[in-house]
């Protein structure tokens, strides 16, 4: 009995082993390839380069070669930092009130809040762009980033909400009877405790911002003004055949940013998706 | 004192809040209703059409039933796929297996990146005519050449394949779930002597099944919403075919709105196809709710 345990364990080990290196190969094919000269990469399914050249990091960089991935890299970082301030600002700022006081018309505008929930994206987006349109903003950051600052991200706000309804009330209390304004209760109390959602928060916006295509795909146009997303595009865009180095190592370092969150922050990822079903 | 400042101050945290809601989301949904039954090109003003654009989409419209075909083929057959071999894997996983965590790890990893540009275009590579694929093929001894991208027939399966590959946050959530079964249930069925497979379909999965829902809707409303896959894929335009691909076997929902309101700014026919998609999404998730009160187990 227990020896039978031993093997179905090994084998099950083996299956899953197996499935996981099936699951990752196209990526390490990838990242590998990024590495190999442009003329072997379709030859080779080996993920290890037999001869290592990063000569497709250096000619990818350059992109067309008017604007290099530098200020495709300083956009899109520049768009995602500010992303997660305007998320974490708003959204905390939002989540507080709803979980915490009382006011007139708290259940309706609850109810408002939710709804946007189920509301796509693409209900609004033709307005949107209307307006961003006439206030001259086409070409400009501020489509992507002022939204941010104005609590758009439902999901955050509840799950900021749910955290702070679970931080004691007696907290907030006993600050109140020491002479702790509204304010002060949120910036001394509740502030400093809901940093674990504000983590959360942190991590998952700026790897949307960081991987959003659609919103920055219609608002930007000129290349200097192009995120890393969209300057990958460039690549799938022109006619030219031979650049498929070059385009793997651009994706590769695309994904960096992604992959160092993923390591550091790998706790914090797999209880914001199990808890609350953010998706990754 | 305290009651006063209570008073004004809700409405001074919500004001960023308040701002959104009206600028944002409220105002624009009137608007892109509205929009919805005029001609609109940014440049000249809205005229009102009544309800020629929704008469369009089913009749003059060739693309239109391509896009609603290749999104239902699309979201109806790689989510429940995805969900499949991720509650297998939940199953598998959940039994106590040494290195847990760097399975769940490697197992999430094309979940974090799958929906990013860099994954679409090494999408693109793996099934062209040239791809990995085909080298694959090659050499197993089948003689492959074509690019499954560019064959209508093949081509919206590359983007389900790409679906199903992200099976690791659903599967993240379904083990979480399978946590939470009471261990006495499960026990107390194996001492009746039910079957390892017994205990799965008639103790875990009817205890998980809210969480089965709660995935499957989360899933489907995503996959209705794809748009960077099939852009990129379908080659932006640039490619085979143009933007949709060939034959339009990848112009997704979202793709075709996208190409009328913004690449041929019709904004007024976006609005009506966005619309349409709301309803369509909306009765998706009524119906799917409505049969889940069959078969959800709520304690």
């Amino acid at each position: 009995m227990k020896k039978n345990d031993r093997t179905v364990m090994i084998i099950k080990l083996v299956l899953l082993s197996v499935f996981a290196v099936a699951v990752l190969y196209p990526l390490a094919w990838m990242i590998g390839s990024s590495f190999k000269p442009e003329a072997t990469i379709f030859k080779d399914l080996g993920v290890i380069p037999k001869q290592f050249t990063v000569e497709n990091y250096f000619i990818g960089w350059k992109a067309n070669g008017r604007t290099s991935f530098s200020v495709f890299f300083r956009n899109s970082l520049f768009i995602s930092i500010l992303c997660v301030i305007g998320n974490l600002l708003s959204c905390v700022l939002t989540a507080y009130p709803f979980a915490r006081l009382r006011f007139r018309g708290q259940n309706i505008m609850f109810a408002l809040m939710m709804m946007t929930l189920m509301i796509p994206q693409h209900a609004t987006i033709v307005p949107q762009y209307v307006y961003f349109y006439k206030l001259g903003w086409i070409d400009t950051f501020l489509p992507m980033i002022i939204p941010k600052f104005l609590a758009t991200d439902t999901f955050f706000i509840y799950m900021v909400m749910q955290f702070i309804r679970g931080i004691p009330r007696e907290l907030d209390e006993a600050a109140i009877v020491d002479g702790c304004s509204v304010y002060s209760v949120f910036t001394r109390i509740i502030l400093p405790l809901t940093r674990p959602a504000l983590v959360t928060t942190t991590i998952f916006t700026f790897m949307w911002s960081w991987n959003d295509f659609f919103t920055q795909l219609i608002y930007l146009r000129s290349a200097p003004k192009y995120t890393v997303t969209l300057g990958l595009r460039m690549f799938v865009d022109s006619t030219a055949k031979s650049a498929f180095g070059a385009m793997f190592a651009m994706s590769t370092l695309s994904i960096v940013p992604m992959l160092i969150l993923f390591v550091l922050f790998q706790r914090q990822l797999v209880e914001g998706i199990a808890t609350s079903g953010l998706k990754g | 004192m305290r009651s006063l400042k209570n008073r004004t101050a809700p409405y001074v945290f919500l004001i960023p809040w308040i701002l959104g809601f009206v600028i944002l989301t409220a105002i624009p949904l009137f608007m892109s209703l509205y929009f919805s039954f005029t001609n609109y090109n940014l440049l000249t003003a809205p005229k009102t059409v009544g309800f020629s654009n929704y008469i369009k989409m089913f009749t003059t419209d060739v693309h239109f039933k391509n896009a609603l075909k290749v999104t239902f083929l699309y979201v109806f057959v790689s989510v429940p796929l995805q969900l499949l071999v991720s509650l297998i894997l939940a199953l598998v996983l959940n039994k106590g297996v040494p290195g847990l965590s760097m399975f769940r790890a490697a197992y999430y990893v094309p979940s974090l990146l799958g929906g990013s540009v860099a994954i679409s275009i090494l999408w693109r590579q793996i099934f062209g005519m040239q791809g990995l694929l085909n080298l694959i093929l090659q050499r197993m001894g089948i003689n492959s050449t074509i690019s499954w991208i560019a064959s209508p027939k093949t081509a919206v399966w590359t983007l389900v394949i790409l679906r199903m590959w992200q099976f690791g946050s659903p599967m993240i959530i379904f083990l979480a779930a399978i946590k939470q079964v009471p261990a006495e249930l499960v026990e107390a069925a194996e001492i009746d002597g039910a079957t390892r497979l017994q205990r799965i379909t008639r103790i875990v999965i009817p205890m998980i099944s809210p969480i089965i829902l709660f995935n499957l809707i989360m899933q489907i409303i995503s996959a209705f919403k794809v748009f960077t896959e099939s852009y990129i894929i379908s080659g932006g335009g640039g490619g085979n075919g143009g933007l949709g691909g060939v034959r339009d076997s990848l112009l997704f929902y979202t793709l075709h709105i996208y190409s009328e309101g913004f690449n041929k700014m019709r904004m007024g026919y976006a609005s009506a196809l966005a619309w349409f998609l709301v309803l369509i999404m909306a009765i998706v998730t009524g119906v799917i709710f409505a049969a889940a009160r069959k078969f959800v187990y709520y304690e």
